[in-house]
């Protein structure tokens, strides 16, 4: 029988489920996402899900003289694997317990494994 | 994963990957974000105006998605795209 972990039975890969308890957290706030094709828009973050994909209202793009093909979509869908950074307002972050939070994942490497590994 | 249920039977404008802008109905999505649009066409940007090609039924693979946009209708009809002029969307440059 193979069984194949899978989100959410426990902790899928740790960033992952770190960053993503993490980023529904700042459900409601103005972040800029950049994404690898160098486009940035800035919108009200919406949700988030397990593959950090992003659900924006209100876009706007960043360069938006350079970009016009946004202006009459208000609302968007972006897919996590093409998020290059996402910009935060600072007060919105609490650095410290995201830091004790990451050592304290990164202190059980078991945990760590487990959630790419399949079991036979 | 149903953040894209919200846009189904809705006008979506999707950027590719390797840069291209495909506008269609949204018919349906999976949890790794293929998605099925209906009635679509391209839209070529470019310094001398846009240019519309038409495609029909398109299945587009996840890894091959950027951005899933909501248009809104009438902003989108009162875009005058023959005459809008802009440098085609970069290629997703991966660094791994």
């Amino acid at each position: 029988m193979v069984r194949s972990l899978h989100f959410p039975s426990k902790t899928p890969s740790v960033s992952r489920f770190l960053f993503y308890s993490f980023f529904k957290t700042l459900v409601g706030q103005q972040v800029t996402v950049e994404l690898k094709n160098d486009l940035a828009i800035t919108g009200v973050l919406i949700s988030v899900d397990q593959f950090l994909n992003i659900k924006l209202d209100e876009i706007k793009v960043v360069d938006e003289a350079r970009y016009p093909h946004m202006i009459p979509v208000k609302n968007c869908f972006i897919r996590g694997s093409v998020v290059r950074y996402v910009q935060l307002p600072a007060q919105a972050v609490d650095t410290a317990l995201l830091q004790d939070a990451a050592r304290r994942e990164a202190q059980q490497p078991t945990t760590a494994q487990q959630g790419n590994v399949r079991v036979k | 994963m149903s953040e894209l249920q919200p846009f189904i039977d809705h006008s979506v404008s999707v950027i590719t990957a390797d840069g291209r802008f495909i506008v269609g109905t949204l018919k349906g999505f999976d949890q790794t974000t293929n998605i099925i649009l209906e009635k679509c066409h391209e839209r070529v940007f470019s310094q001398t105006g846009t240019e519309v090609v038409p495609l029909g039924l398109y299945l587009i693979q996840g890894d091959n998605i950027c951005i899933i946009g909501e248009l809104d209708d009438i902003r989108d009809a009162n875009l005058d795209l023959a005459n809008l002029c802009a440098d085609p969307i970069q290629a997703v440059k991966h660094s791994h």
